[in-house]
């Protein structure tokens, strides 16, 4: 429901990147979203063909990437990725694990613009 | 044309974990406790929070409330009646509260003469997960008429808190409430999490909560 909200903040930190790159297109915006991030990439993508209209990323793909959720397990010792949302437990050996490393990330990872040669 | 990738690494809620981790560095300076009390629609957090505020003021500790809503004030005046000061934040439409919205309705008041300050976001299991309001602890609150397997259906929400609340345990039996698959479920999700069995009406489990509170106050970040 406030994938509107993420798509506005993203068009946000997009044009003012772009102030550095004038005249450029934008051809791709490049998102890492962790899977616990409680974000839908279809309603994502949906809410960005309306909100980039008229802006400078009109007509630009939007590319996300799904993170996993990574947590640390302490007897195993080492970061694993969980199994399922529905239970953080380590897979190996079943020990219940709350320390988070990967998961939540609301990330613009980067954009792919065209620039505009410059006249010598 | 030629053709850039440009490496931004950028949170997309930048500018509201910048203003978040400005309101956490106010909070800590005036030594108040913040929480943020999330949950579905009709959980009962009004209600909770109505009972919470009444009795820690009973206790002489000083407390302040921000209730979200999308509209009317009526939550602020439920919960101004415990005598405490209350701020209703209407977000026609929006379905979360954002750290931009506390701060402009913190204006005014002297953060260091409170002891907590409760702030209850717009009733809704999704959204809220991915707003920082700058709070120390996330409360996610589940009654016994929702059913036992919300926070496996919620796992966002349940996973970034830091307490739970079981709400309205006075009626759990004849709503069938099974309490046992709900403690569960809950630790599935977070484990070892603090839970807390609670009725406002009867004041069943407030003295542990307000117990927790109480340490949670007296722990320096």
């Amino acid at each position: 429901m406030h994938e509107l909200s993420i798509v506005s903040s993203i068009v946000d930190s997009v044009t003012t990147t772009l102030e550095a790159y004038p005249g450029a297109q934008v051809k791709e915006v490049r998102l890492r979203i962790g899977a616990l991030a409680s974000v839908v990439e279809d309603s994502l993508q949906f809410c960005y063909g309306i909100a980039t209209d008229g802006t400078p990323l009109e007509g630009s793909k939007l590319v996300v990437r799904i993170l996993p959720v990574v947590m640390h397990c302490e007897r195993c010792a080492q970061d694993i990725e969980i199994a399922s949302l529905q239970s953080f437990r380590c897979p190996r050996c079943d020990e219940p694990v709350s320390d988070l490393r990967q998961g939540r990330e609301l990330e613009i990872e980067s954009i792919e613009i065209d620039e505009v040669e410059e006249k010598v | 044309m030629t053709t850039r990738i440009v490496e931004l690494r950028q949170g997309i809620l930048k500018k509201n974990d910048e203003l978040a981790r400005g309101l956490r560095g106010r909070y800590e300076a005036a030594g108040v406790l913040v929480l943020n009390l999330v949950s579905s629609p009709g959980t009962g957090k009004t209600a909770f929070l109505e009972r919470t505020l009444r009795d820690l003021r009973e206790r002489g500790a000083k407390v302040a409330a921000l209730v979200g809503d999308l509209e009317t004030d009526n939550d602020a005046r439920r919960l101004a009646a415990s005598g405490a000061p209350v701020r209703q934040i209407n977000t026609h439409g929006i379905c979360h509260l954002e750290a931009e919205m506390v701060a402009k309705h913190l204006d005014g008041w002297e953060l260091a003469d409170l002891d907590y300050l409760f702030i209850e976001n717009v009733g809704n299991l999704v959204c809220p997960s991915s707003y920082d309001l700058g709070e120390r602890i996330r409360v996610a609150l589940l009654s016994v008429t929702e059913g036992e397997d919300k926070p496996l259906k919620y796992p966002t929400l349940f996973n970034s808190a830091d307490a739970a609340i079981l709400t309205k345990m006075d009626i759990a039996e004849p709503c069938g409430f099974d309490r046992a698959t709900a403690l569960k479920n809950i630790n599935e999700i977070r484990p070892g999490i603090r839970i807390f069995e609670t009725s406002a009406k009867t004041g069943a489990g407030m003295t542990e909560w307000l117990a927790y509170l109480a340490q949670e106050k007296s722990r320096r970040p």
